[in-house]
């Protein structure tokens, strides 16, 4: 029962806010950073995208996504880890970056900009 | 039934790392769903929650394993450009796709979209993976948390599903060789 008691601690929620809005960031950055390749992929911000030559312009694409995704959650994590964080408003920013993401990843959303 | 090595690659990351997270979804997405006072016992939560933890961190490491295998390994040989003059352009996936108008929407809606849309996978499913292994079996009082990550990972189920669907069109329309 002891161990039971303990399994249910209570735990501040600043680590799950600062996780969940790194992912919704990481997601944003992803279709951003697509979008204003695919507007125009001679441009010098598309070729800076290419950091292998096999990948191609993806490697940078992704690669930046995925790095801003560790940072933000690094940076959020130190800011909110002992801390309780309006859950609701922050989770809803959350998902609908994560829906940035979508599209912005999503091939008729950039021709809607070309 | 030989496969040569960029047929086992991509054999690899589609239907081995893409399809153990494509498999094993409803099952982690139900277990955290069903983390709830009205419907486990407090010991039946402990041991879902311990249980869930490997298993998303799993999946999360099988989808991320997925993206790379995909983007780092078999996308050159997908996009790799034939010489001048080259007729036969079985071994040039991308080309091969883009010769006619018949194929070429393979790529440039199905290719484009899917190579994109799988890195927000294992972004959310990381998130999933680090909310579910930090409140463990407390994630059964926190509704809205739980939902919150419950939406993360379907998200990362549909990212996964699109890019899925799609390299199984592909490689059934120009497979990499």
């Amino acid at each position: 029962m002891a161990t039971l008691a303990k399994d249910f601690t209570e735990k501040v929620n600043g680590p799950v806010s600062a996780a969940l809005l790194a992912g919704g960031i990481g997601s944003a950055a992803m279709g951003v950073i697509t979008l204003i390749y695919e507007i125009n992929d001679k441009s010098a911000f598309a070729k800076s995208m290419t950091w292998s030559k096999a990948v191609g312009g993806l490697s940078g694409k992704s690669m930046w996504s995925i790095i801003i995704f560790f940072v933000a959650w690094a940076i959020l994590h130190y800011i909110w880890k002992d801390k309780e964080t309006d859950f609701a408003r922050i989770s809803s920013i959350a998902i609908a970056l994560l829906v940035v993401g979508l599209l912005g990843t999503f091939p008729p959303v950039w021709e809607l900009f070309k | 039934m030989e496969m040569n090595l960029r047929e086992t690659w991509t054999v690899v990351h589609g239907m081995v790392f893409g399809f153990i997270f494509l498999l094993g979804f409803s099952g982690a997405v139900y277990m955290i769903y069903s983390m709830k006072p009205q419907l486990l016992t407090a010991e039946g939560i402990t041991k879902t929650a311990n249980a869930a933890k490997v298993y998303v961190w799993g999946l999360a490491l099988s989808v991320w394993a997925a993206v790379f295998t995909g983007a780092w390994v078999v996308y050159p040989w997908y996009r790799a450009v034939p010489a001048d003059g080259t007729t036969d352009l079985s071994t040039f996936p991308k080309f091969l796709l883009l010769a006619s108008e018949n194929t070429a929407k393979w790529h440039e809606f199905g290719m484009e979209w899917k190579e994109h849309v799988a890195f927000l996978a294992p972004i959310a499913a990381t998130v999933v993976a680090f909310v579910v292994s930090y409140y463990g079996p407390t994630l059964a009082k926190k509704v809205g948390e739980r939902r919150a990550v419950m939406i993360f990972f379907i998200f990362a189920f549909v990212a996964t599903a699109i890019a899925g669907m799609f390299g199984a069109f592909i490689t059934k329309a120009a497979a990499v060789r």
